[in-house]
């Protein structure tokens, strides 16, 4: 019976890494991949292929780790079930060289993995693209249970407050693509997380508080922009788009936008 | 007196004979009640906590219905609160069924089951003491739960309305996540479950604090003062060690949720403004005044609960220690080891609240300090993973169900803590959080581990509960079908979190890019389902082995704790004569133990057959 648990054991290992193995080919993996295809399932903008690509180097250790501690388990409930009677159990309080090498090994790889993503996490909050040297679009301000987005007049750069020429949209978030923007982000009522998975960028809005959050994105197309932090009863239906067009269209939607914001049904009578 | 050493040829039984044993007779509200002795209070605790986690259990076969069959007619939850509307649950009730089970799960199940139950029950009988040092402290902890869960069932919407002011009832029950971030849970207006019923949570919640603080004192006063003579710091048994650290754990961490809980009482009913800053509008409702801190609240509580993980892991850590090495006939591997990792877990703990917000708008340079001691933490309990796998390697396994739910423990154990380090990589951190892939990770370990770690526990300890063991069929087939359940509800989580399935949605299923996900779902609500119903085997074993279980001895696993010296149950004033020790409890297969393959701790060998056969 014994070598019956053993193989249990193991079998559960081998379904979760077959389960993760054939995940992607199943859609269960980044948004996109059911769509299937080379490249399906990539981030949009350069920070999150950096997030990706954290996330498959943490990925690859977790899963050699798992396996081998799975090996090591199957192995010892192996031995442990067709131990004999007459053979003696390993009598060991433990070995001081075996402890001395699992707590260095862990721990450099740890360490490697901390000293690693650094450089990530800071090109995302202060190196590089900081929010102050992207160009700043739109100020994002959540509210129960929708998002209200303000964007500066063309040519002209977006305010604390707003301004008598200053462009709105409701649950569409337009951006230009193929270079670093930044939203400011607020919220009116209660605390709200700005999240587009597609991008891999999340950032909640906490109430008093005005952060930036910078990204770029390189392929011209909608986005879906989902809350990600309990907001009430209407969480889950926060439901925007983030809409990306190139430079040039990003300009034409903003004056047509502009066009259709401030008409106020007067027309000019023909002259 | 506890630091004592006997003399090696002097066992010191006869002199302590029938110490402190009161003979007066007790009422039966006295004996079984408002008992003052630690296993009846014990005892008690189990099995309010295993009412419990059938309560949250039933919550979140709520919460999986509705992700399984979003909108659609909900048995039982529908027809009582939703009778007019075909039986269909509203928004507000799912926010309110995901809080209440993280509520009751953690507050009554997790918490009180590792401290309250097992610590009553074990710390006194291992250590060799007659009871707690505080008896009446000890009772009152346990009657203090019931405010509590009074007062959680108000939180729920369950009480009349003229009495808990909870307008709508079930619908109106505390839905602002059982981290309870203002604004939401601070402004009356943000939500139907801020109004009272938040109110009610809160205090709840204040009344836990005071039950867990009632038991962490006397159990550090416990264990520091009443070890048996020769029973020094270690040869205590590692559940002792991990009771000692949580309780330091406790007594350290709850002040600060306390003080909290009672700022965000204050914001609400005196009109402070600790946490609510000015010019807020929430649903149309007059501006807040005050310039108080939304994120001071998400970090006080997590300084809490952050520490509050680990209260509810390390019991389970030290526990399915103990059972490792008696099932593997083994003595454990690196017992200072794994001590030292359980303090460091306890040390560490204490500076890694911040990874619960890396997103959250705090100081991006915090998030790298933050970012590193938890990468480090990861380490203590890497190694104590390696060494419960030592322990196994070469022991002589008993594959009965404590066995197999101790090795569960381990194997869920390592998925949880690998699972953590994706979200110990802040970078990976913003995409995963607030995903299904944290709630992956936090079954994994609250589950998966500690879940499972009791389920070990109940049935090792259920002889020196009631004299009778548990059926192990039965048992086992209950660990197989949780095991299966289990993994099939949250194993797929993990791939959930991935695709970017934010956690609290009422239906995900709208979105394009999760529009896929409902068939998965539905295979994982029906694993919890199978799960959720799984339990019935465990009470219904409990219950039935209570009265008709096989009687057996004192020593039926025969294991080398003090515990097993007793009598099953043990009287009042637990042992017969004082023990007196000798060796540390993990001397199975020894040498000089003769034929038999354990050496209780309190069996004197006298030095010279040491001398023989242990010299090389």
């Amino acid at each position: 019976m014994g070598r019956f648990w053993a193989v249990f054991f193991v079998a559960s290992a081998v379904i979760a890494v077959g389960l993760c193995w054939v995940a992607p080919s199943h859609g269960l993996w980044f948004p996109g991949t059911l769509k299937g295809g080379f490249g399906a399932g990539v981030a949009h903008s350069s920070i999150g292929k950096r997030i990706d690509d954290l996330f498959y180097l943490v990925l690859v250790i977790v899963a050699v780790t798992y396996i081998g501690t799975h090996a090591v388990l199957g192995y010892v409930l192996w031995r442990g079930a067709t131990i004999k009677a007459e053979e003696k159990v390993l009598f060991s309080h433990g070995s001081h060289s075996l402890e001395v090498i699992w707590t260095i090994v862990p721990s450099g790889i740890l360490l490697y993995i901390a000293l690693y993503q650094m450089d990530v996490w800071a090109a995302y909050r202060f190196k590089e693209f900081s929010p102050k040297k992207a160009e700043a679009v739109a100020e994002v301000t959540a509210r129960q249970f929708e998002w209200r987005i303000r964007y500066p007049a063309r040519g002209k750069t977006l305010m604390p407050t707003p301004q008598p020429d200053d462009v709105y949209t409701v649950n569409e978030l337009h951006v230009p693509t193929g270079r670093p923007v930044s939203i400011s982000l607020k919220t009116e009522d209660v605390q709200h997380a700005f999240f587009v998975p597609e991008l891999r960028i999340k950032q909640d809005a906490v109430p008093g508080l005005t952060i930036p959050v910078w990204f770029d994105v390189d392929e011209p197309r909608q986005y879906e922009m989902v809350c990600a932090e309990l907001c009430g009863w209407g969480h889950y239906k926060m439901k925007a788009r983030l809409i990306a067009v190139s430079d040039e269209d990003f300009g034409a939607w903003k004056d047509k936008a502009a066009l259709e914001q401030f008409d106020d049904g007067f027309k000019k009578p023909a002259e | 007196m506890s630091t004592l050493h006997p003399t090696l040829d002097h066992a010191g039984h006869d002199d302590s004979h029938g110490h402190g044993h009161g003979h007066h007779e007790l009422t039966f509200i006295q004996k079984y009640v408002f008992s003052t002795d630690h296993k009846i209070i014990g005892i008690q605790f189990l099995v309010t906590t295993l009412l419990m986690l059938m309560v949250g259990g039933a919550l979140a076969l709520g919460v999986r219905w509705q992700l399984a069959r979003p909108w659609e007619y909900m048995p039982i939850a529908g027809d009582l609160t939703f009778g007019r509307d075909g039986g269909q649950i509203s928004p507000e009730y799912y926010t309110m069924l995901f809080t209440m089970h993280a509520t009751v799960m953690i507050f009554l199940v997790i918490i009180p089951v590792l401290a309250g139950a097992f610590g009553n029950f074990l710390i006194p009988l291992m250590i060799g003491a007659d009871d707690m040092a505080f008896p009446t402290l000890n009772m009152l902890s346990y009657w203090f739960m019931w405010p509590a869960i009074l007062f959680f069932a108000f939180a729920l919407g369950l009480g009349p309305e003229w009495l808990t002011h909870v307008r709508g009832g079930m619908d109106a029950g505390s839905a602002q996540g059982w981290t309870s971030y203002p604004l939401l849970s601070a402004l009356k207006q943000a939500a139907p479950g801020s109004e009272m019923s938040q109110t009610w949570w809160l205090m709840a919640v204040t009344f836990v604090g005071v039950s867990s603080m009632m038991g962490s004192v006397n159990y550090m006063t416990t264990i520091i003062n009443m070890r048996a003579p020769g029973m020094t710091l270690f040869r205590m048994p590692l559940t002792i060690w991990a009771m000692f650290i949580t309780a330091i754990l406790q007594a350290f961490a709850l002040p600060v949720l306390t003080a909290a809980g009672f700022m965000l009482v204050a914001d609400r009913v005196l009109g402070t403004c600790f946490f609510i800053p000015a010019g807020i509008v929430v649903n149309n409702a007059a501006p807040t005044i005050g310039g108080g801190q939304t994120l001071l609240w998400q970090h006080l509580f997590w300084f809490y609960s952050h520490p509050a993980v680990y209260i509810m892991l390390l019991p389970a850590m030290g526990m399915v220690s103990d059972m490792l090495s008696c099932m593997s006939r083994k003595p454990i591997f690196g017992y200072k080891p794994m001590v030292y990792s359980m303090a460091a877990i306890a040390g560490l703990g204490f500076i890694v609240w911040g990874h619960h917000m890396f997103i959250s708008g705090m100081n991006p340079a915090l998030g790298m300090t933050f970012m590193v001691s938890t990468m480090m933490i990861a380490l203590p309990s890497a190694i104590k993973t390696f060494n419960w796998i030592g322990t196994i390697w070469g022991g002589r396994l008993q594959f009965n169900a404590v066995m197999l739910n101790c090795v569960a423990f381990v194997s869920m154990f390592i998925i949880g803590g690998l699972s953590g380090i994706f979200m110990a990589a802040v970078p990976v951190d913003i995409y995963i959080h607030d995903t299904y892939f944290i709630v992956a990770h936090f079954h994994y370990v609250l589950f998966g581990s500690t879940l499972f770690g009791v389920f070990a526990g109940i049935q090792f300890w259920f002889p020196k509960m009631w004299g009778r063991l548990m059926n192990d069929s039965v048992a086992k087939v209950h660990f197989v079908l949780s095991f299966i359940g289990f993994n099939v509800t949250f194993f797929p989580m993990h791939l959930l979190g991935v695709a970017g399935m934010p956690r609290r949605y009422a239906d995900p299923y709208h979105f394009e890019y999760l529009s896929h996900l409902l068939p998965l779902n539905q295979v994982m609500t029906a694993a919890a389902f199978l799960m959720g119903f799984a339990q019935f085997l465990l009470l219904g074993n409990f219950v039935f082995s209570i009265f008709m279980g096989e009687k057996c001895g004192r020593n039926p696993w025969n294991a080398n704790g003090l515990e097993w010296t007793a009598p099953s149950p043990p009287g009042h004033g637990n042992f017969d004569v004082l023990p007196v020790v000798y060796h540390g409890p993990y001397e199975y297969s020894s040498p000089i133990s003769g034929d038999k393959d354990f050496l209780m701790q309190t069996e004197y060998i006298p030095l010279a057959q040491r001398g023989v056969e242990s010299g090389h």
